[in-house]
């Protein structure tokens, strides 16, 4: 049971990603990625992180996608060429990245990290539910939950200032 | 279901939004494409973190959360600034930076 939905929400997380690489209109690329983050929470879920899960969904594929779609509307999906602009780019990128796949899951599959081969330890009953997560942000990690309550608000000051309508440029 | 098979998962992710960020052309799906790497990171950083049986994963997972949603602000602030000054949105052309 467990297998069949890992496999479901794998080829859902799958198949979003590449819609997002291979799809010509932008806002259907938001909309692959919007499938992608869904399939992403379930496998959040099956990984005992209930709170990561919840926040996916409403930050990520709430808030920031629906970010994306409005400057999509805005800008408008100017459709790419088809063809490479460099020669072999896209035969040269796939086999970068497959080297980079093949790299990257023989270093973690060949290390000896613990609880590799194993479903990890069992864990209590709480296990990154809303309360453990919240109590670990607000005493362990009370610096860099303020730092990054900092951070997104220098963000947003500095959207504004890039993306703000000046009054001397209209005028120039 | 055993540890390494949401590595690989999370490998497969990153390796499809590296293909992403190599071959499209438009800053906003690069912008996405980013988006992917850093939810395959999120996705190792979980399921190490449930494998030692600690939820301090959890909370980097969520720090990257916030560190990608300030990068989409910024990112998507430039290119309504790009929109705006009737530049092409298309990063073969924006070379003004080029040394």
């Amino acid at each position: 049971m467990e297998a069949v939905l890992f496999f479901i929400a794998a080829i859902g997380a799958l198949g979003g990603a590449i819609g997002v690489v291979a799809m010509r209109n932008p806002f259907y690329s938001v909309l692959a990625l919007i499938a992608h983050l869904f399939s992403l929470a379930v496998l959040f879920l099956m990984l005992t992180s209930a709170f990561v899960a919840a926040a996916q969904v409403v930050v990520y594929a709430g808030a920031v996608m629906v970010l994306y779609v409005f400057v999509v509307a805005y800008v408008g999906g100017g459709g790419e060429p088809a063809w490479d602009p460099i020669k072999g780019q896209r035969f040269l990128s796939i086999l970068v990245a497959s080297i980079l796949f093949v790299e990257l899951s023989a270093a973690v599959l060949s290390s000896a990290l613990l609880a590799l081969g194993t479903h990890g330890p069992d864990v209590p009953a709480g296990f990154g539910d809303p309360a453990a997560v919240g109590r670990l942000l607000l005493e362990k990690f009370l610096l860099p939950f303020e730092a990054s309550s900092l951070l997104l608000l220098i963000a947003a000051v500095g959207a504004i200032v890039l993306a703000g309508r000046k009054r001397e440029e209209e005028t120039v | 279901m055993n540890i390494e098979w949401y590595i690989v998962l999370s490998s497969l992710l990153f390796a499809t939004g590296a293909v992403g960020i190599l071959i499209r052309r438009s800053p906003m799906v690069i912008l996405l494409c980013l988006e992917l790497m850093l939810n395959a990171g999120n996705l190792a950083l979980v399921a190490f973190s449930r494998s030692v049986g600690n939820q301090q994963g959890q909370v980097f997972a969520l720090v990257v959360m916030v560190i990608a949603a300030c990068e989409v602000v910024v990112g998507l602030g430039l290119i309504v600034a790009i929109f705006r000054r009737k530049l092409p949105l298309d990063v073969d052309d924006l070379t003004e930076l080029r040394g």
